[in-house]
C-alpha cells in the first residue's frame, strides 16, 4: 500500500520563457491517500495539476502517474486518471446524462457499460432526477457534482480535483467533502487535490504540500505540520507602546516571539502554563497585558509560519484574482 | 492493471461524440436556426434582387422611345419611285426594342453564362456563406478553451485528431446545411436551373463545399487555437472575407476584371467552388472545367488541412 502512485521530480513550468509558474517541485503521493496542494491563488497549483493530467508539457523535470511518464506515455496516463477541473466544463446545452455519456465516448467505454455506469454515478451524486435537464438549469453545487461524476466515468485509479469547492457556499462545500470521501471509499482511489481553503485541506487531506510562488515549502500530514510549529500560539497585546519582545523571550518555554504592530505572536510549549508566566513577567516590568488569546496550532498558523503571510492576504480581491488568471492564461497561450 | 486499460478510445467514436455535441448545441436553439435561414434570405433578397443587372438590358430601361416617322423621298431609292415612303416611328421603336432585348440577352449570356443575374448571384451567395460559416464555426474552439472544456477533452485519451476533426466536420456540416437552405430559397425566388441539372448534382455541390470547408476551417481552427480572445480571429475574418469575395467570380465574372485582380482570382479557392457549383446547377455542365475545379479544391483542402492539423496538434498540448 505504500506504492508511489504519483511521483514528481523537479517538475517545472515556465510560461513565455519568463513566468515561472512551477519551480522545481518534488513530491510523491502514496496509493490510497488524499494528497492536497495548499496555497494561495497563483501559487502554481493548477499548473502542477495540468502537467500531471497531460494538458501542459513540463518545461523541466519529470513526473509519472502509476509508473507512466506524463510526457512519453501521456496516453496511458490519460486512461487511468479522472479529472475534475476547477471550471464548470460540462456543456451547458446538453443534459447531465448526455454530458456523462460524452465523457464515456471520449474514453471509449463500451456503450452498455457506460449507460449503466452513468446512471450509477448520477445516483451517487444525487442528480438522478435532473439527469434529463440541461446543465444550464443546474446550480453551482449540482454542476460540481456533475463534474465529479464525469471524472469518475472511467473508474480512474487516480482522481485529480482542482479546487473542488471553489465558489461554493459553506453547506455545499461540506456536502462536496462528504461526496469526495464517499467516492474515495467506494472506489478506493488515490486523490490529488488543490485548494486554498485551509479547513478543507485539514479536514480532507491525509498529507499536504504547502506551495507558494511555485515552490513547495512544507510537506507532511496536517498534524505533522502543526507539530512542526513546536507548540501553541499565544497572542497578546499590551497597553504600552514599546517593544517587549526581549522580555517575553526570556520567559521559560517560550520558543519564538514575533512583534506584529504591537501584537505579539508567541510560540510556546504548553500554552496554558506559559501564558500566566508571560503576564507575570510583563507585570513585573510594569507593563499591562490588555488582550490575550491562546490557540492550538491550526493549518492557518502553519501557513503563516511558512509563507510569512495569512492565506487571506495572499488571496487579494476577486477582481485581482481574475486579472491575474487572465494574464497567466494569455501567457500560456502565447 | 485491469479496469481502465480495457477501454479503447477510438478515433471514430470520439469524432462522432464531439461532432454530435456540436450539432446538438447548434440545433437546440430555434432562433439560431431561424437566423441561419433569414440571413441568406435577406442577403439574397436585397443584394440579389436589388443589383438587378437584368433590368439594365430590359426594354424598360429604354423608356418611352419617341421616334418620329421616317419619310424617304421616292427619288432617293434605286430604282427611284414616285412619291414618299413613310416608315412609322412606332414600328422602328418596336424593332429597336426587340433588338435591344436580344442584344441584352446576348450580353448577359456572354458575360455571366446565364441570362439572369439572380441565378448567377445566388450561387455566388452559396460560396460566400460557405466561406463565412466555416471560418466562424471554427472559432468556437476559443470558447471551448475559455470554458475549460478543451482542457478536459485533452486530458482524456481520445485521439487528438478527433478533437480537431470534430471541429472541421462541424464547420463543414453547417456550411452544407446553409448552402442547401440558400439553394432552396433561391429556387423559390426564381433561380433557373440548367437542363443538365439532376438531384444527383447536389452531391457534387456538397462535395465541393466539403473540400473548401475542410481547407478553410482547419486553418482557422489552428489559428483560433492560438488566440485566447474572440476579437483577433474575428478581425482576421472580416479582413480577408472582402478581398476573397470580390477577387473571385462570386458576384462578377473574372474576365472583365483588371489583370491584377484576375491573377488573385485565379488562385482564390472561392473562384473554383463557385464555378463548380455553377457548373452543377445553373450552367450547362462542362465536364473538363468541373474536373479542374475539383482538382484545385482537393489540392487546396489537402494542403491547408495538413497545415492546419499539424499546427493544431502543436498548439493542443502547450
Amino acid at each position: 500500500m505504500t506504492e508511489e502512485v504519483i511521483k514528481a521530480e523537479g517538475l517545472t513550468k515556465v510560461f513565455n520563457k519568463s513566468l515561472v509558474a512551477v519551480d522545481h517541485v518534488t513530491f510523491s503521493v502514496k496509493s490510497g491517500e488524499i494528497f492536497g496542494f495548499l496555497g494561495p491563488n497563483g501559487a502554481g497549483k493548477t499548473t502542477t495539476i495540468n502537467m500531471l493530467i497531460t494538458v501542459l508539457k513540463p518545461t523541466e523535470g519529470k513526473a509519472s502517474v502509476l509508473g507512466y511518464d506524463i510526457v512519453k506515455q501521456a496516453n496511458n496516463v490519460r486512461k487511468v486518471i479522472g479529472v475534475v477541473p476547477q471550471e464548470y466544463t460540462a456543456d451547458e446545452d446538453l443534459t447531465g446524462y448526455e454530458n456523462i455519456m460524452l465523457c464515456a465516448d471520449l474514453y471509449g467505454i463500451p456503450r452498455e457499460i457506460a449507460k449503466k455506469r452513468a446512471l450509477e454515478l448520477l445516483e451517487l451524486v444525487e442528480l438522478t432526477q435532473f439527469k434529463n435537464k440541461r446543465v444550464e438549469t443546474y446550480s453551482g453545487g449540482m454542476r460540481r457534482r456533475l463534474e465529479l461524476a464525469c471524472g469518475l466515468i472511467n473508474r480512474p485509479k487516480v482522481l485529480f480535483l482542482d479546487e473542488p469547492t471553489l465558489g461554493l457556499d459553506v453547506q455545499t462545500r461540506a456536502a462536496t467533502w462528504s461526496y469526495i470521501r464517499k467516492l474515495k471509499e467506494e472506489y478506493g482511489m488515490t486523490l490529488f487535490m488543490t485548494t486554498h481553503y485551509l479547513e478543507e485541506a485539514d479536514v480532507l487531506c491525509d498529507r499536504i504540500a504547502i506551495i507558494d510562488h511555485g515552490k513547495i515549502i512544507a510537506i507532511g500530514t496536517p498534524s505533522e505540520l502543526k507539530d512542526s510549529l513546536g507548540g501553541d500560539i499565544i497572542t497578546i497585546r499590551i497597553k504600552e507602546n514599546v517593544d517587549v519582545s526581549e522580555i517575553i523571550r526570556g520567559v521559560e518555554h517560550v520558543k519564538d516571539v514575533k512583534n506584529d504592530n504591537g501584537s505579539y505572536r508567541i510560540k510556546a510549549e504548553s500554552g496554558e502554563a506559559t501564558a500566566p508566566l508571560i503576564i507575570e513577567a510583563l507585570r513585573k516590568k510594569g507593563y499591562t497585558v490588555t488582550r490575550l488569546s491562546l490557540t492550538e496550532p491550526t493549518l492557518n498558523e502553519v501557513y503563516l509560519e511558512y509563507t510569512g503571510r495569512a492565506i487571506r492576504d495572499a488571496e487579494e480581491s476577486r477582481e485581482a484574482f481574475r486579472t491575474q488568471r487572465i494574464t497567466l492564461w494569455r501567457a500560456r497561450a502565447g | 492493471m485491469s479496469g481502465a486499460n480495457e477501454y479503447h478510445p477510438s478515433m471514430l467514436r470520439g469524432l462522432c461524440a464531439l461532432t454530435v455535441r456540436e450539432l446538438k448545441k447548434w440545433l437546440k436553439d430555434p432562433v439560431m436556426i431561424l437566423m441561419l435561414v433569414l440571413q441568406p434570405l435577406i442577403w439574397m433578397g436585397l443584394l440579389g434582387k436589388s443589383m438587378n443587372i437584368n433590368a439594365i438590358f430590359s426594354t424598360n430601361s429604354l423608356g418611352n422611345l419617341e421616334i418620329r416617322d421616317v419619310k424617304i423621298p421616292g427619288s432617293l431609292l434605286n430604282p427611284p419611285v414616285s412619291g414618299v415612303i413613310v416608315i412609322p416611328g412606332t414600328l422602328i421603336a418596336q424593332q429597336l426594342q426587340q433588338m435591344f432585348s436580344d442584344i441584352g440577352a446576348k450580353i448577359m449570356q456572354n458575360t455571366f453564362g446565364v441570362t439572369d443575374y439572380f441565378s448567377y448571384m445566388a450561387v455566388g451567395m452559396v460560396s460566400m456563406i460557405v466561406m463565412t460559416t466555416t471560418m466562424f464555426s471554427g472559432m468556437s474552439i476559443v470558447w471551448d478553451r475559455r470554458l475549460g472544456f478543451l482542457d478536459k477533452v485533452v486530458s482524456t485519451p481520445v485521439p487528438r485528431a478527433a478533437i480537431i476533426f470534430a471541429k472541421v466536420l462541424n464547420a463543414t456540416l453547417r456550411a452544407i446545411f446553409q448552402a442547401t437552405v440558400i439553394l432552396a430559397l433561391a429556387y423559390l425566388l426564381g433561380l433557373q436551373l440548367s437542363s443538365t441539372f439532376t438531384l444527383l448534382n447536389l452531391l457534387g455541390v456538397y462535395a465541393a463545399i466539403f473540400l473548401l470547408g475542410v481547407g478553410l476551417s482547419s486553418v482557422f481552427i489552428a489559428f483560433s487555437l492560438r488566440s485566447t480572445r474572440m476579437e483577433r480571429p474575428m478581425q482576421i475574418i472580416s479582413l480577408i472575407t472582402m478581398p476573397l469575395m470580390f477577387a473571385s467570380n462570386t458576384f462578377f465574372p473574372i474576365h472583365l476584371m483588371p489583370d491584377w485582380i484576375q491573377a488573385v482570382a485565379s488562385v482564390n479557392p472561392l473562384t473554383y467552388l463557385t464555378d463548380a457549383v455553377r457548373q452543377l446547377t445553373i450552367l450547362p455542365l462542362d465536364a473538363s472545367k468541373l474536373a479542374f475545379d475539383f482538382m484545385y479544391l482537393s489540392a487546396f483542402a489537402a494542403i491547408l488541412a495538413a497545415i492546419g492539423i499539424v499546427l493544431s496538434w502543436r498548439y493542443l498540448t502547450r
